[in-house]
């Protein structure tokens, strides 16, 4: 089933961890197998920061093989010598958990392509996210679990997006679980209730150009896809728009960049989503108990319509 | 829900050994008989007064503890209800078989005012998808908007929204009357069996796909017919019917309804002709 969330406050931040982590506990019914937050928050921009794993949660419910933590150790350091070699410099390192990375790193080039490609040829490593302000967290267990484990209640920002999963197509692990990184692009993130039907056919072409696929999870193919079309010159509006026709299946959909965030909806419109617009904020899930975590007055939403895009900027 | 008791004294068509037991309840009456009226009552009913009015603040309340209240303040004779912060929860007012006033001030969220019969609801907000699925009997108005399948599976009633509505709008609706102030999505009317659904707005693709029966008006644009809608003929009564049925929603003061569109089954679905009139009956 699964449910997303989103918000963006316009001219102003907020606590958005803790916003988005209301909202998605709301929505845990809809599952807890795993929940991921991308998170948009204050940072100077000056440095990139790059959120990501050496090796999976192998707690309880995980589809993923044991590892010795040893080997998480030997991967990290195999990718601060490749960081190195690609001339980036770490600023500042934090390891939340022993399969868990976050690096704020120097680095100045713009494509992000062939640095992803080459960290990500370590085995065993994937990167979560890569932006001036994008950090992707998602691990196992519900809203709350997630949010205390990485001390996500204190992050202040502007907008954020969220997913809690129910996995039906793919397994209960980190690399499955929701918001997926526009790859390579920096600081796009994307979240996805539905089920596309055309997946396979996308990711062979996909792929045939260049982009890679870290699971074999749907989802993960809107990211791909809308990153394909901006490397082709597309707005996100754009992309968005186009996937409409480009994606099979029913699906509801948030992508967020640095300043935006937009929704689009399947023209079947068979996912649920209701939303909430104003001046100064827009907030935005499966379930209108989403947004009464932090709206909890008397306010007026409305279900978009099928095959509807929205975009909203900061 | 009809409860099933054994008769002692049979029926002519018992006598035939058509049915072996007598079913009651008012959504099926063809099988009431007037000689069992002693046995005849309806479960989970109670004798209430519109004057004896209450509030109860559900704020924290999960949906079966405020369903279950409800169920106990009727059963008390209360017949004014109002419902204090519902805060977009789900399945609130399901399941009520007797005439009662219902308010609730604020937003439902999903499967709100389910297999309901016979109360009056007014809600003071927003519904989330599927407000009164299966309703039988009574009136249902939501002073904003609506989520997807509103109306679902509707067998009788009035059911109105003042805003625009979701998607699905009078799915499988099978009697009753659905009115919309704003817009509709897509698939309203889908396989709708009878039954009338008023839209004063726009309204998506696929209006009334693979409807069997029923007729649809539309105020606006219309995205696309489905599979067998077709246009009729808007008759002097059909304006008479909706003008007083819009005088009694409180909606669309002064629209023209001359101007509206109606929609209804061309009926060449494949099977359609195949149905022998008693068995079309059935399936209505």
């Amino acid at each position: 089933m699964c449910g997303i969330a989103g918000l963006i406050h316009r001219g102003k931040s907020s606590n958005v961890g803790s916003e988005l982590q209301g909202m998605l506990q709301a929505l845990k019914h809809r599952g807890e197998d795993s929940t991921g937050y991308a998170l948009y928050g204050d940072t100077d921009g000056k440095n990139f920061i790059m959120r990501f794993k050496v090796g999976e949660n192998v707690g309880e419910g995980s589809s993923s093989v044991m590892e010795d933590v040893s080997v998480y150790d030997e991967r990290k350091k195999i990718v601060d010598q490749t960081l190195v070699e690609l001339g980036a410099k770490i600023i500042k390192e934090e390891r939340t958990l022993p399969y868990s990375l976050r690096y704020e790193i120097d680095y100045n080039v713009k494509d992000l392509l062939n640095f992803s490609q080459t960290i990500e040829s370590i085995p065993g490593v994937e990167i979560l996210s890569m932006g001036k302000s994008l950090e992707v967290i998602k691990d196992l267990g519900n809203a709350k679990a997630v949010c205390e484990r990485y001390s996500l209640d204190k992050l202040v920002g502007t907008h954020a997006i969220g997913h809690a999963r129910m996995a039906t197509e793919s397994g209960v692990d980190i690399k499955s679980a929701h918001p997926f990184w526009g790859y390579p692009f920096s600081d796009v993130s994307v979240v996805h209730n539905g089920q596309l039907t055309n997946y396979w056919n996308n990711r062979r072409a996909l792929e045939n150009k260049g982009m890679r696929f870290m699971s074999e999870c749907d989802s993960e193919l809107i990211a791909v896809y809308i990153a394909q079309k901006m490397r082709e010159g597309a707005t996100l509006k754009e992309g968005m728009k186009d996937s409409l026709t480009g994606l099979d299946g029913v699906f509801t959909y948030f992508v967020a960049t640095k300043d935006s965030l937009g929704m689009a909806k399947d023209t079947m419109a068979a996912k649920p989503l209701v939303l909430y617009e104003s001046d100064d904020l827009v907030a935005m899930g499966s379930e209108e108990i989403a947004i009464r975590s932090v709206l909890p007055q008397e306010i007026d939403t409305y279900d978009p319509f099928d095959g509807e895009v929205k975009v909203w900027q900061i | 829900m009809a409860n099933i008791k054994t008769g002692s004294k049979k029926t002519k068509a018992q006598a035939m050994g058509m049915h072996t037991e007598v079913l009651t309840g008012r959504t099926q009456q063809k099988f009431f008989n007037p000689d069992e009226a002693e046995n005849f009552y309806y479960f989970g009913t109670y004798d209430v007064d519109f004057n004896k009015r209450t509030d109860l603040d559900v704020k924290n309340m999960t949906a079966p503890e405020a369903n279950k209240e409800i169920d106990n303040l009727m059963s008390q004779g209360y017949g004014t209800i109002v419902i204090k912060n519902p805060q977009g929860k789900h399945s609130l007012g399901v399941g009520i078989l007797n005439k009662l006033n219902l308010i609730f001030e604020g937003s439902l969220g999903y499967f709100g005012m389910g297999s309901c019969d016979g109360p009056i609801v007014r809600i003071n907000g927003r519904v989330g998808w599927s407000c009164a699925e299966n309703l039988m009997a009574g009136k249902v108005v939501i002073e904003k908007n609506a989520g997807s399948c509103f109306g679902a599976a509707i067998r009788g009633g009035d059911l109105i929204c003042k805003g625009s509505v979701g998607a699905r709008t009078g799915i499988d609706m099978k009697g009753g009357t659905i009115i919309i102030g704003g817009d509709a999505g897509a698939f309203t009317g889908f396989m709708m069996q009878r039954g009338r659904i008023i839209i004063l707005g726009d309204v998506g693709i696929n209006l009334g796909d693979s409807m069997y029966d029923g007729t649809i008006f539309v105020g606006g644009k219309i995205g696309s017919y489905g599979s067998d809608a077709v246009d009729s003929e808007l008759t002097s009564s059909d304006q008479d019917w909706l003008r007083r049925k819009l005088k009694v929603a409180e909606i669309g003061e002064n629209f023209d309804v001359s101007k509206m569109k109606k929609i209804v089954a061309g009926k060449k679905l494949w099977n359609y002709d195949n149905l022998e009139p008693t068995e079309k009956k059935g399936a209505i």
